[in-house]
């Protein structure tokens, strides 16, 4: 069984965000990467998991340059057996996940795992569009998973609750929190890890019809107004005529 | 030419969001000078509001409600083709979120997800970076798909009902089956919720929850909570709002006896109007406060449902 995990490298969570030429490029300066961790907490543990019980492989994906290497190195790590880079730079979702899919379809993948979204982008974006592109099911926001090496019982997120579904490999699924217990990389495994393929290869063309060309930063907060806490007829009427929100 | 707006039926009703993309696809559509064409999924019952928001014509197909991208994408993608649209509008859901780079692929559009404005001269703004910054996209090529973040935009009422009318469309078999659906009934989703009193490890315990409800209770809020609160089980896990949890944009967010921690931040620093009630002076959350009540929570809370339920009345 061949289990696809798209890793993504993102800024740290507390990393100061600030933008250069002229607002329309991301200030990589001083910004500390790590892997998106709806990718590397549930994504790719769950599939790890299944391999540890169904046998097959784990392949961990990245499209990027070489400086993502370490993100790539640390799935290997974690316990991905091997990994592909493709060479080029992530300037879409939809250029992103053209190589998934098309990658996927080389290597007889059963089940592509990606996290629910990137912590920078926010987009949701690459699982859905791989799927379409596969022409396979998808199923988003994967917070439980069962399965018996065809079929999977899925637990996902929706509003106000939780939906249930049934479905034969091949799919897509998209990593929620739940999926599994975030795995700490020991000594053996970052020394296996050195040892474990990374493949490069080169990047198929695809067009981006949507491309950020500027960014703002949301204006500041005000200073916050502190209310005594005995006079809560004070804050009541500040948020009715102030805020105007009740 | 036309912008298609997929309305979302909950249980056959149309809520907020529902509203909020029709009202959004309508003054796209005037703003393209063309026209806005609702499409929904079901037998369009209660479809005829819509027109209020500004949609010119209402399409529904009877086909089982489903939460198949598969199914879904190809019913939108579908009527899109018989619209002619430009741009496909869709709330950014858990069902939007699973159909829009679906129906992007097929209809060779390009995609903007969770946007919170109106594009203007082909550029369309969304928040990045768990609300840190916001970017500006710019949109090539004749077609477009949109899906519309939460409490963007206020709907407002600005035509008339429409008459709903089938269209008959050709609905692919599903390969997902669906087991059960487990949803709390009578609350708001916290997504769509305006107004939501959360409360974190300060509360000390499950049993002191009391004292949130009731101040819920009288401001028709919806409940959260912190992530430490939903993983020792105190609450239900689709109440955590927070990087990991659910993102929210309400009007007004209380956040009772919860730090502030930056992963919490993320999820919650959209909100309109913030309000923290914290007995730690040196609490995060007070910096990205509107307003802040330095107090033990279990007398400030009752305090504040008192205010609020003097104020109501």
């Amino acid at each position: 069984m061949n289990l696809l995990v798209c890793i993504s490298k993102t800024p740290e969570t507390t990393a100061k965000i600030s933008f250069t030429e002229g607002n329309s490029k991301f200030n990589q300066e001083g910004v500390q990467y790590i892997m998106n961790p709806y990718d590397e907490w549930y994504a790719l543990v769950r599939a790890i998991e299944l391999k540890e019980k169904h046998g097959g492989k784990v392949i961990a994906i990245n499209v990027g340059p070489a400086s993502n290497d370490i993100v790539i190195r640390k799935a290997l790590a974690i316990g991905a057996d091997e990994a592909v880079r493709v060479d080029a730079e992530a300037d879409s979702s939809t250029f992103v996940a053209k190589q998934i899919a098309t990658y996927a379809k080389d290597n007889a993948i059963d089940i592509v795992f990606c996290g629910k979204e990137t912590i920078d982008y926010n987009g949701s974006e690459v699982a859905a569009i791989t799927a379409e592109m596969m022409d396979l099911p998808f199923v988003s926001y994967a917070s439980k998973m069962d399965f018996d090496g065809t079929v999977a019982t899925i637990e996902r997120d929706i509003e106000g609750g939780v939906e249930v579904v049934q479905l034969e490999k091949p799919f897509v699924l998209s990593a929620a929190k739940g999926l599994a217990e975030q795995r700490i990389p020991n000594m053996k495994g970052i020394m296996m890890a050195k040892r474990k393929p990374l493949n490069v290869i080169e990047a198929v063309a695809q067009e981006s019809k949507a491309k950020i060309v500027s960014y703002s930063v949301p204006q500041g907060k005000q200073e916050v107004k502190m209310i005594d806490p005995e006079n809560m007829d004070e804050l009541v009427r500040l948020l009715h005529e102030e805020a105007k929100v009740i | 030419m036309s912008v298609l707006i997929f309305a979302e039926a909950k249980n056959g009703q149309y809520k907020k969001t529902a509203h909020e993309v029709v009202f959004y696809g309508a003054k796209l559509a005037s703003s393209v000078g063309t026209e806005a064409i609702v499409f929904t999924i079901g037998d369009g019952a209660n479809a005829a509001d819509l027109g209020k928001f500004g949609a010119s014509k209402i399409w529904f197909n009877d086909a089982e409600a489903s939460t198949d991208s598969q199914v879904v994408s190809a019913l939108i993608s579908q009527a899109a083709a018989k619209a002619g649209a430009s741009h496909v509008v869709l709330s950014y859901s858990a069902l939007g979120k699973a159909v829009a780079g679906r129906i992007a692929v097929k209809m060779d559009a390009s995609l903007v997800s969770g946007a919170n404005s109106l594009p203007e001269d082909s550029k369309i703004n969304k928040s990045v970076f768990s609300g840190k910054a916001i970017a500006s996209f710019e949109l090539s090529g004749d077609k477009h798909v949109i899906s519309l973040m939460g409490n963007s935009i206020k709907p407002e009422e600005t035509g008339a009902s429409g008459i709903p009318e089938a269209i008959q469309l050709e609905v692919p078999a599903s390969k997902i089956k669906v087991l059960e659906t487990k949803t709390v009934d009578g609350e708001v989703p916290l997504p769509e919720a305006e107004l939501v009193v959360s409360a974190g490890r300060g509360m000390k315990g499950p049993e002191n929850w009391g004292i949130i409800e009731d101040l819920a209770n009288v401001l028709g809020a919806t409940t959260a909570c912190s992530r430490p609160v939903a993983d020792t089980g105190w609450r239900p896990h689709h109440e955590h709002v927070g990087q990991t949890g659910v993102a929210i944009r309400p009007n007004l967010y209380i956040a009772v006896g919860i730090s502030g921690a930056i992963q919490h931040l993320a999820g919650v620093n959209s909100s309109k109007t913030i309000v923290v009630i914290n007995k730690d002076p040196e609490a995060p959350f007070f910096k990205a406060a509107d307003y802040g009540v330095l107090g033990d929570l279990f007398d400030v809370v009752p305090r504040l449902t008192e205010a609020l339920t003097k104020f109501k009345a």
